[in-house]
C-alpha cells in the first residue's frame, strides 16, 4: 500500500491536505481535505459495465456520492450528476469503449464547499489510478455576502454566514477556462465576474497542490 | 531534449521540443501521450521517458490492467463455454481462450482445463473495440512455458509498475533472490505474480519479498534478499 500525505497553505484558500492510495483494493484513491471539509474518493476502472449502462463508443462514467450517515438524498444525487457530467468531459472516454470508470465519493465532514472538495478529491483519485484524462480540473467555492464581499475562506460554517449567494466554479488546468458553475442565490454580473477571477487565482493553488502530491507519490516509486 | 528526461507530467501538460528522428523527421509516441491538432499532450500522470532516437512514453503507476497485444498475462479460468474458456485477466473484459490453443491439443484430444485454474498465456487480440483473446502457444505451436499451472505455489496481485520493474533487465530482484534459494516464478504483465518455493514458508517469504521490493532501489533489494535468506535459514 502506498500512502502519501501532502499539505499546503495558501493565502487565499483554507489548508489543503491529501493522502493518496489510502485504499488497497481500489484502483486509485485519495482522501482530500480542504479546511474542515473532507472527502474520501475511490476510483475503479476501466472495468466491466452493466449491460444497461453500456455505451458502444465510450466509457461510462459512474459517480456515487455517499453521505456521512443514512441514504443518499436529492442533494447527493445532484452532486453525483454534476460530477459525472464534469468527468465525462474530462476523462478520455473514447479510449475505453464498453467499460466503466467508477468514482465513489464518501463524505467525511462537511463544513461548506462539499461539491468543490468532492470534485478535487475525485480528480486526485483519478490521478492516483492513472486514468487517461484530457486535462486536470479543480473547483473552488466563493461566497458572496449581502454587502457584496466575496469570500473563499469562510471563517464560520457557510450556512451560518449570511451569504446572499454561493458559486462553485470548476476550471481546467490547460487554459484556466471555466468548465462549470453551480450557483445558488442572487448575484450581479459584476459579482460573478469578480468571483470567477478570484476563484481562478485560487484554483492555481489547487493545481499546484495536485502537482506536489503527484510528484511526491511518483518520486517514491523508483 | 535532456530537459524532458524523467520529468513528472500530469494530464494536459503540453510537451514541446520533441526530438525527432534525423532521417524520417518523425517522433514515436508511446503510452500516455496523445496529439491534439499539432501539439503533443500528456494524458496520464507519470514520468516522461525518452529513448534514442525518437521514442517517448510515460511511465505511470497504476493498478488496473489494460490489455496490450503480445503481452504475457496470468489469467484465471472462470467459465467453460463450449469451445472456449472465459479467462479473467484483470482487464475491463474477460478474455477468451480456445481449447485448440494449447500445445498438442486437437479436436479429439481436449486439454484438461477446469474452472478456477491459473493459465499463463499470451494476448493474441487486444483491441479496445474487441474482446481480448489469449493463447497458450507460440507461433510454432509450442507451449514455451505457457499453459495451465497446477503445481501449487501462490498467486498474488501487485501494481503494474512492480511487474514492469521486475521485468527490467537492470532490476536485481530476481537475480538476488535466485542466488539465495531456488524457486519458480511466473510474472504476468497484468500485475499477477505466481511464485513457488521449495516449502510453503519459502513461498510466503518470496511473495512478501516481491511486494516489499516495489519502492526499493537495487542496493536496498540486495540487502533485503540477504536479510530474507538469513531469516529463512534461522538466523535472526
Amino acid at each position: 500500500m502506498e500512502v502519501m500525505e501532502t499539505s499546503t497553505n495558501s493565502p487565499c484558500l483554507a489548508a489543503l491536505t491529501c493522502v493518496l492510495g489510502d485504499l488497497s483494493q481500489a484502483d486509485g484513491s485519495a482522501s482530500f481535505t480542504h479546511g474542515n471539509t473532507s472527502v474520501l474518493a475511490a476510483t475503479y476502472g476501466p472495468c466491466e459495465v452493466r449491460m444497461s449502462k453500456e455505451i458502444l463508443d465510450q466509457a461510462t462514467v459512474e459517480v456515487v456520492c455517499k453521505p456521512r450517515v443514512g441514504l443518499p438524498n436529492c442533494a447527493d444525487k445532484y452532486r453525483e450528476r454534476h460530477i459525472r457530467d464534469l468527468f465525462q468531459a474530462t476523462i478520455l472516454v473514447n479510449l475505453h469503449p464498453r467499460s466503466s470508470v467508477m468514482i465513489v465519493l464518501q463524505e467525511r465532514q462537511d463544513d461548506g464547499g462539499l461539491l468543490a472538495t468532492s470534485i478535487n478529491a475525485a480528480c486526485l483519485a483519478l490521478l492516483d489510478a492513472g486514468v487517461s484524462m484530457k486535462f486536470l480540473v479543480a473547483a473552488v467555492t466563493a461566497l458572496i455576502d449581502k454587502d457584496g464581499n466575496i469570500n473563499l475562506v469562510p471563517e464560520e460554517k457557510p450556512s451560518d454566514v449570511e451569504a446572499s449567494a454561493s458559486l462553485t466554479i470548476v476550471f481546467n488546468e490547460k487554459d484556466l477556462q471555466v468548465m462549470g458553475v453551480t450557483s445558488s442565490g442572487k448575484f450581479s454580473q459584476e459579482q460573478y465576474d469578480r468571483s470567477v477571477s478570484l476563484c481562478r487565482k485560487a484554483t492555481e493553488h489547487v493545481f499546484k497542490f495536485y502537482r506536489e502530491s503527484m510528484e511526491r507519490k511518483l518520486s517514491k516509486s523508483v | 531534449m535532456a530537459a524532458h528526461m524523467d520529468r513528472i507530467v500530469l494530464p494536459g501538460d503540453k510537451i514541446s521540443d520533441l526530438k525527432e528522428s534525423e532521417t524520417s523527421k518523425k517522433v514515436v509516441l508511446g503510452p500516455g501521450l496523445r496529439t491534439e491538432t499539432e501539439d503533443v499532450y500528456a494524458c496520464k500522470p507519470g514520468v516522461l521517458k525518452f529513448k534514442e532516437p525518437n521514442v517517448y512514453w510515460i511511465d505511470t503507476h497504476q493498478k488496473r490492467y489494460v490489455p496490450v497485444k503480445g503481452e504475457h498475462v496470468i489469467g484465471i479460468v472462470t467459465q467453460k463455454a463450449g469451445d472456449i474458456f472465459r479467462v479473467d485477466i484483470g482487464g475491463s473484459d474477460q478474455a477468451s481462450l480456445s481449447y485448440l490453443s494449447f500445445e498438442g491439443s486437437t479436436k479429439r484430444n481436449r486439454p484438461d482445463v477446469k474452472v478456477g485454474d491459473i493459465v499463463y498465456s499470451r494476448l493474441l487480440v487486444a483491441n479496445k473495440d474487441m474482446e481480448p483473446e489469449v493463447v497458450c502457444i507460440d507461433s510454432h505451436g509450442r507451449s514455451s512455458g505457457m499453459g495451465v499451472i497446477r503445481s501449487g505455489g501462490f498467486l498474488f496481485k501487485t501494481s503494474l509498475n512492480l511487474v514492469r520493474k521486475m521485468c527490467n533487465p537492470q532490476c536485481v530482484l530476481m537475480k538476488s533472490l535466485g542466488n539465495k534459494f531456488p524457486f519458480e516464478v511466473m510474472v504476468g504483465m497484468n500485475g499477477r505474480i505466481w511464485v513457488k518455493g521449495r516449502t510453503n514458508k519459502e513461498t510466503v517469504a518470496l511473495a512478501n519479498a516481491v511486494c516489499a521490493a516495489e519502492h526499493m532501489t537495487n542496493p536496498q533489494i540486495k540487502a533485503m534478499c540477504h536479510r530474507l535468506a538469513d531469516a529463512l535459514a534461522g538466523f535472526e
